[in-house]
């Protein structure tokens, strides 16, 4: 039981990192179709940032805003110089785009900043929380926790304010959106900005437990976008279960099956998933609603 | 148009001074080759290589070079890149006609570039850390860092003297990891050691208490051993604390032997053991110890010219570049040949890594001496004491 607990909480933990990662695939893609490859990258930024700002004597709080902030702005730039003067190019054309401004990112953060890895302190320090004989890192909470409070804000966004509601009338239909008056070019900056801050949050929770360094983005781009495959992309419910489903499975995987096959593993299910239902988990809202 | 002329042939009187200035050169210098990763994924391996080889042939020429020959450094870097660095390797022999070469970085480049030089028969001093580099030995390849199976003894060597034979192993699965894996598994029949639990984990991975609790229900570990390299390793200490397994005698392997690795793992690290170069230790071995001069003297030079702390890795490369510049002396030529011969025939060299004695049958020349066991205490290095 103990054991099953462990493995379970490593794997919600990590698997809440995923979720948000793909929650920022999901915002991108809804408003522009565009699968934003460089969502890793708002994710070692956020971590990147608030590592060096403290190192600064910023203290821990305004350093993560300030990460928060960095990130969004950098979010907005990849927007306006990069996807808006290309807007209207192919949706492969605009992927490859993202693919080129992840690389430029990790390499100006490598210049930036530095090779190294880093860590932050974490918030409520490092003695384990025995749950019924499981050692938890208090840290495991505090990224749980804010997942879940990024969750809940993002919906209640999306489906009780005007912005929110505009966001997703132009994932539904663009053109339509734009007839109604809804500038969708704002709307796209909007999600750029929003994701940008979702994947500093997670980077940000992250860090005390996983480190970080210049090129962390690249691997959790990846396990994210598997996510958002897996939930189904582009439906925000999907991407959430679906980020943490990979977690488990890699957890689970590591700790009943062997360890040497945990990545195979986690993906040999999400392929099956996809066999069998190629939409993903929660792929067929999008279907109906496009 | 009258200005682009004079700018012509200003520029072509300019090359021309460069060309007869480079053939009056070409008298007095000897080309040394070397292939880095100065960029790219092992960048933190090739920088302070390509720093250390820099600075030190700026001082050897400094003091007049080696016998009255300066000495003139072609760098080139692979990004990591095996295929680059072959390319580069053959651009060493063909066009810049090296007499030696001191580099490579990586295992998977300098085997890479293994064939170009001994097809070329010109000596090669690499700077990786596989067994496989030296083993079997080939003529013209020799190599400066201690291997990963040297460490796995070292290891299995401080358990044997505490009286633990059953062993978890949590490994890598990046190459590091792996071949240093391989190796231990290897070596522990020799030392009597038992590998009742064998996890690994993925060099990216961010959680590795699951492969941790496994490891923690096995029955009878008495030890664990984490081959492994760059931050896999702190946050596998990390765990370890967290899980609560700090009774049981935790060993990593020199791949973490630098100061980050403390910073990251923090208050989980105390207590952790490693074998790791009398570099790291400098400022702590006796006045009798017979290292103790060259890694001080080369601490504080790499340190004050590079602002950044020394790592063993450029180490490596000064130890290969002495090997090469002694070789060279006792020469007195500089026939690729000759010196191949001469850096056989190396024997007391001191070098930040240990004291090197190689033979026809040895080109890496290292015992376990070379490696320091030691352990962490207060956020620093202390050395183990042999017989505690």
């Amino acid at each position: 039981m103990a054991e099953f607990l462990q493995f379970l909480i490593s794997g919600l933990t990590v698997g809440a990192v995923y979720a948000l990662v793909a929650l920022g695939f999901t915002l991108i893609y809804n408003a522009s179709g565009v699968v934003n490859f460089a969502q890793g990258e708002f994710v070692m930024l956020g971590g990147m940032v608030t590592v060096f700002a403290s190192a600064l004597g910023v203290p821990l709080p305004l350093a993560a805003l300030v990460a928060i902030v960095v990130a969004m702005v950098i979010g907005l730039l990849l927007h306006r110089l990069a996807i808006e003067p290309a807007r209207g190019a192919s949706a492969v054309t605009l992927i490859i785009i993202t693919i080129g401004a992840s690389i430029l990112l990790r390499g100006l953060a490598a210049i930036v900043f530095d090779k190294q890895f880093h860590k932050l302190p974490a918030f409520t320090g490092d003695t384990p929380v025995d749950l019924l004989g499981a050692a938890i890192q208090p840290q495991s909470f505090w990224v749980l926790g804010g997942a879940a409070v990024v969750v809940l804000a993002l919906y209640v966004f999306l489906e009780h304010t005007l912005l929110g509601k505009a966001v997703l009338a132009t994932a539904a239909n663009r053109l339509a959106a734009r007839l109604v008056g809804i500038n969708t070019t704002t709307i796209m900056a909007l999600a750029f900005g929003g994701s940008a801050a979702i994947g500093a949050i997670a980077g940000i929770l992250v860090t005390p437990i996983t480190l970080t360094s210049y090129d962390v983005g690249t691997l959790l781009a990846l396990k994210g976008f598997a996510a958002a495959m897996l939930g189904g992309m582009g439906n925000p419910v999907g991407a959430v279960v679906g980020g943490l489903l990979l977690g488990l499975l890699e957890a689970f995987g590591a700790g009943y099956l062997s360890s040497t096959y945990k990545d195979a593993f986690a993906f040999l299910v999400i392929l099956i998933v996809l066999f069998a239902a190629p939409q993903g988990l929660f792929g067929r809202r999008v279907v109906e609603r496009v | 148009m009258k200005t682009k002329a004079t700018l012509k042939i200003a520029l072509a009187a300019g090359a021309m001074s460069l060309g007869l200035a480079h053939g009056a050169l070409a008298q007095n210098t000897v080309k040394i080759g070397s292939v880095l990763s100065v960029t790219g994924p092992s960048s933190f391996l090739g920088e302070p290589e390509d720093k250390t080889l820099r600075l030190y042939v700026d001082k050897i020429n400094a003091a007049g070079g080696v016998a009255g020959k300066k000495i003139e450094l072609v760098i080139y870097d692979d990004g990591g890149d095996a295929n680059k660095a072959r390319t580069f390797a053959t651009r060493l022999i063909e066009d810049d006609k090296v007499i030696a070469m001191v580099g490579g970085t990586t295992t998977g480049t300098t085997m890479a570039m293994v064939p170009v030089f001994e097809d070329a028969k010109v000596p090669f001093i690499s700077l990786a850390g596989a067994i496989e580099v030296i083993d079997p030995v080939r003529k013209f390849v020799f190599k400066t860092p201690h291997t990963d199976k040297m460490a796995c003894e070292k290891i299995f060597e401080d358990l044997k003297r505490r009286n633990l034979t059953k062993i978890g192993m949590i490994s890598g699965t990046d190459g590091f990891g792996a071949s240093m894996r391989a190796q231990c598994l290897k070596v522990a029949p020799t030392y009597g050691m038992q590998i009742v639990s064998d996890e690994t984990y993925g060099p990216r991975d961010s959680d590795m208490t699951a492969q941790l609790t496994k490891i923690k229900n096995t029955a009878g570990v008495q030890a664990v051993v984490n081959p492994g390299f760059g931050q896999g390793p702190a946050i596998v200490t990390r765990n370890y604390a967290q899980l609560g397994m700090n009774n049981i005698p935790f060993y990593q392997s020199h791949g973490v032997a630098s100061k980050s690795f403390i910073e990251l793992a923090g208050a989980a690290a105390e207590g952790v053991r490693l074998p790791a170069a009398a570099l790291l230790v400098g400022d702590k071995l006796p006045e009798s110890d017979p290292q103790k001069k060259v890694v001080t003297e080369y601490k504080q030079t790499y340190e004050s010219a590079t602002k950044q702390p020394v790592s063993t890795f450029g180490g490596h490369a000064y130890d290969g570049l002495f090997i090469l510049v002694e070789a060279m002396k006792r020469a007195n030529s500089t026939d690729s040949q000759k010196i191949r011969d001469e850096i056989e025939k190396t024997k007391g060299f001191v070098g930040t890594g240990g004291i090197v004695n190689m033979s026809a049958t040895d080109h890496l020349g290292l015992d376990l001496s070379a490696f320091r066991m030691l352990e962490i205490k207060n956020g620093d290095w202390s050395l183990v004491a042999s017989g505690s």
